[in-house]
């Protein structure tokens, strides 16, 4: 079915193609979309997907697999698409991207394979992105989980611990080879930062489970409320269980605060509080769902922070009716982390965004709730450690912003409970976990890890290909029995 | 899923629970907590576990009815489950010979200090308690309590049962007869917590409370149950639920326990409303049918 095409079958000579516009995603509109949950993007139809597809030309050596992080083989898969055959593109692209609904989706493709397509010279690159999720999701409308082939069983026995975007392909790419695969997951809901932190208007919940029965239909076992470290341990995993190897995917999820006067008062969250509550808990359904969130209709809110988890909390605050949402970013726009698609979004919703401005202090009402936030206006000097020109404070620009509710998104770091519980497992000064970068094993025999706990906060897609290659490293060491 | 092998109400909005919870139950120690979510909608609410037995498998939970969640569970019975029930979370209590110790619990605070108090005992310390509750009813596991104690005084309220007055008036006594104490444990309402650490403070006497701020996840990940602890935000899931009394910022703890007090009114009075709406339903059901039957 999967046949990479010899001979290209697009009929439009390239100096054509080039000359062909993008084609836009179809999405809500933006007055619309700011009240609701519901996904922001439409989706390509077939006939959008064909179109955009054309625009490929086929470049003999294409950049666009090389800046994939997973080496997705994208001009085989969009010619697979030209030829209308969709399953076959879905096939092709789950050889490198087990999750590929979920790529499509969140990717930050500017900076990966669409950064790197070489029509991005002439005028604009390929919308690589978005071609992969309209196969994913024909795939998932399509596809029976009758047809799965199960690998005949090895008699090994591979423990998951966390169920984020590393653990779900490891387990996938784990159960695919015949292992016997359980994952242990925290929460109550799998799926790690894909169900707590990203909303439903960018990432259906629905997506998710459907990528987790797949996993289920091949074999893999699920098991909620499990915190590793306290409930049980990864030397009782081991040791007591049978577990043949164990792979860590716990992500970097321990929020940081600021440390500026205020931080308790009520109506400051961190994003990961804020986001647990809409997400993972449903808040936005109250009372439906029990999971109280604070009236913020007509209020001031703001996120402090630039990335993608500030973008979906105020996006998030804006749907919930906040009366004017503020991105507070002591860098300039340049400097933003987020998706270059998040902030357009954003803005088109009518978040203001306050570039080189940080808070330097919560105020309060009197009565232990947040009234606003005096913040400081910033300019940029010299690059830092990230290569990024660092805010420098001016002096006397202090104003106020008056503000019932802020969300601090300015990033994580590792939760020790997994590290504190497991002799001998070495991490590094920030408390991260220390991998091989190719076979992702740790300092403890049988022991490997991968995605955010290893590398700190990063994307989906790394941290996917972390969980593959760990999984190919579990699959040799269980072979071979060598450390 | 998480099956009730039995319920029972021990005083009056006040129910215990034996839970099949194998995995929580082989590492649970004193001081340690679930958090649960009851059904699909249901909010993630922190319980302490009062004990456990690693053999059976279960953990016991003492739950005192204050809003939606509680009452919900506290409406389960033997036989029923709960959806969810995660831990043990938080640190467990310190454990050693400190010498003489007061253990103080107030109201359903005193099966959250019961394990605490029992392991001190063990430990070989001199164990003081005291019991208090707004009345008889609300006086917990007194004859368990006694078990574990070398000492035990009772207070009410009202003066419907032992001694009228606060555990704090029984503690000043103790402190006034020059009794030696070297730790006080104190469990229960947050102005009893704050009584105590005043107390103590001024004598210099080791205390320590268990906070009870609102939490979700219990593993670090959220923030929500930050606590002010001299100046400085500790997280209670993993740093507590015991924190040194004296450095605690009580009033920002009742500050932040207020912040949904809204949303969990509406949520109380939804589920009273829908109780009401069943009974009377159930009312109507057992009339048509007497009409049915010509009764
Ligand atoms: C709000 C938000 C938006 C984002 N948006 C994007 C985006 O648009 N594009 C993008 O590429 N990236 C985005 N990211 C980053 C991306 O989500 C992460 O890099 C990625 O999810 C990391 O995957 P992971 O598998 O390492 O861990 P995680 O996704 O963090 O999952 C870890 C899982 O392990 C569980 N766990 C932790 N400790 C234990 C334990 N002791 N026992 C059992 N289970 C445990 C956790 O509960 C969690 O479910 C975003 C992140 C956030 C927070
Ligand atoms: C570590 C820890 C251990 C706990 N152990 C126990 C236990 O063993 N048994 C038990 O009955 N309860 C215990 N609690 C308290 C319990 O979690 C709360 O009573 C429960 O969350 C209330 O939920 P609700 O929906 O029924 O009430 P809500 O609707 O949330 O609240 C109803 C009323 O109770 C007040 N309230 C809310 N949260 C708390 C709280 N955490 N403490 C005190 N008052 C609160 C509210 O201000 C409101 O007035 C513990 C709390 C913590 C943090
Ligand atoms: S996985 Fe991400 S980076 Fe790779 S091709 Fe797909 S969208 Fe692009
Ligand atoms: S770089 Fe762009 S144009 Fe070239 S093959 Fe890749 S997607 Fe097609
Ligand atoms: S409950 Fe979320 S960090 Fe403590």
């Amino acid at each position: 079915m999967a046949t990479t095409p010899t001979k290209s079958k697009n009929p439009i000579p390239n100096r054509e193609r080039i000359k062909m516009p993008r084609q836009h995603m179809p999405e809500q509109p933006p007055l619309v979309r700011a009240q609701q949950f519901t996904e922001v993007n439409l989706g390509y139809s077939a006939e959008l997907a064909q179109q955009e597809a054309l625009r490929c030309i086929e470049c003999a050596k294409p950049t666009c697999t090389e800046t994939c992080p997973v080496g997705v083989k994208v001009k085989e898969f969009v010619q697979l698409i030209v030829e209308g055959n969709f399953l076959g593109a879905a096939a092709k692209i789950r050889e490198d991207n087990v999750l590929p609904a979920i790529t499509g989706r969140v990717c930050p493709q500017e900076d990966h394979c669409e950064g790197g397509c070489l029509l991005k010279k002439k005028g604009e690159s390929l919308g690589i992105g978005y071609l992969e999720r309209f196969v994913a999701d024909y795939e998932q409308q399509h596809f029976d989980t009758k047809n799965i082939v199960k690998a005949p069983p090895t008699g090994k026995k591979v423990a998951i611990v966390g169920s984020g975007p590393s653990g779900l392909t490891a387990a996938g790419d784990l159960v695919q080879k015949g292992h016997q695969v359980h994952v242990f997951e925290a929460l109550h809901e799998v799926g790690g930062v894909l169900t707590y932190g990203i909303p439903e208007f960018r990432l259906p919940k629905k997506i998710i489970r459907e990528q987790v029965d797949y996993m289920r239909a091949m074999g893999v076992e699920f098991e909620t409320d499990v915190v590793v470290g306290r409930t049980v341990t990864i030397d009782e995993l081991l040791e007591e269980e049978g577990y043949d190897a164990v792979f860590i995917g716990t992500g970097a999820g321990l929020p940081q605060f600021m440390g500026i006067p205020g931080e308790h008062l009520n109506g400051v969250y961190s994003a990961n509080e804020f986001l647990t509550r809409i997400n993972l808990m449903h808040a936005y359904e109250f009372p439906k769902y029990d999971e109280p969130m604070v009236d913020f209709r007509g209020k001031n809110v703001a996120v402090i922070g630039g990335g993608n988890t500030a973008l979906d909390a105020i996006r998030s605050a804006l749907r919930l009716g906040a009366g004017k949402a503020y991105v507070l970013y002591r860098r300039s726009e340049a400097e933003m982390p987020a998706r270059i698609e998040e902030v357009k979004h954003a803005k088109q919703e009518g978040i203001e965004f306050q570039v080189l401005a940080a808070p330097i202090e919560f105020l309060s009402d009197g009565k232990g709730w947040l009234s606003g936030a005096r913040c400081q206006k910033m300019e940029l000097g010299e690059p830092d450690a990230s290569g990024r020109r660092r805010p420098v404070p001016i002096a006397g620009s202090e104003y106020e912003v008056p503000l019932s509710v802020a969300v601090i998104a300015i990033g994580t770091s590792a939760n020790p409970i997994v590290q504190s519980t497991t002799p001998g497992l070495n991490t590094n000064k920030r408390g991260y976990i220390q991998a091989d970068e190719t076979t992702q094993r740790t300092s403890r025999k049988g022991v490997f890890a991968g995605g955010d706990i290893v590398t700190g906060s990063a994307t989906v897609i790394l941290a996917m290909g972390a969980g593959r290659r760990a999984a190919k490293g579990i699959d040799e060491y269980l072979k071979s029995g060598q450390w | 899923m998480f099956k009730i092998i039995h319920a029972q109400f021990i005083a009056p909005g006040i129910k215990r629970f034996i839970l099949e919870a194998p995995r929580i139950a082989r590492k649970q120690r004193p001081g340690q907590f679930v958090i649960l979510r009851v059904n699909q909608t249901g909010e993630r609410i922190p319980l302490t576990i009062e004990r456990s037995d690693p053999e059976k498998g279960t953990v016991n939970l003492v739950v005192q009815s204050m809003g939606k969640t509680t009452h919900l569970l506290n409406s389960l019975e033997t036989g029923d489950s709960i959806l969810d029930v995660v831990g043990p979370l938080g640190k467990p209590s310190e454990i050693a010979k400190f010498g003489t110790v007061v253990v103080m619990g107030g109201g359903v605070g005193t099966a959250m200090a019961y394990p605490t108090a029992a392991a001190l005992k063990r430990a070989g310390n001199r164990v003081i308690t005291i019991l208090g509750g707004r009345n008889k009813d609300l006086v917990l596991l007194e004859r368990e309590m006694r078990e574990v104690s070398d000492t035990v005084f009772v207070t009410t309220d009202d003066g419907s049962y032992a001694d009228k007055g606060l555990v704090t008036d029984k503690l000043r006594q103790l402190i006034e007869n020059g009794t030696r104490i070297d730790l006080v444990l104190a469990v229960g309402p947050i102005p009893m917590m704050r009584a105590v650490a005043e107390m103590t403070r001024k004598e210099r006497i080791r205390t320590i409370v268990s906070l009870n701020p609102i939490m979700i996840d219990g593993t670090g990940m959220c923030g929500g149950c930050r606590v002010l602890i001299e100046g400085k935000s500790e997280f209670a899931c993993v740093d507590g639920p015991e924190f040194d009394a004296h450095r605690v910022d009580f009033a920002v703890l009742v500050q932040r326990n207020s912040m949904y007090r809204d949303a969990e009114k509406r949520s109380m009075d939804d589920y009273k409303r829908e109780l009401e709406a069943k009974k009377a339903a159930v009312k109507t059901e057992a009339e048509t049918a007497c009409v049915l039957e010509g009764k």
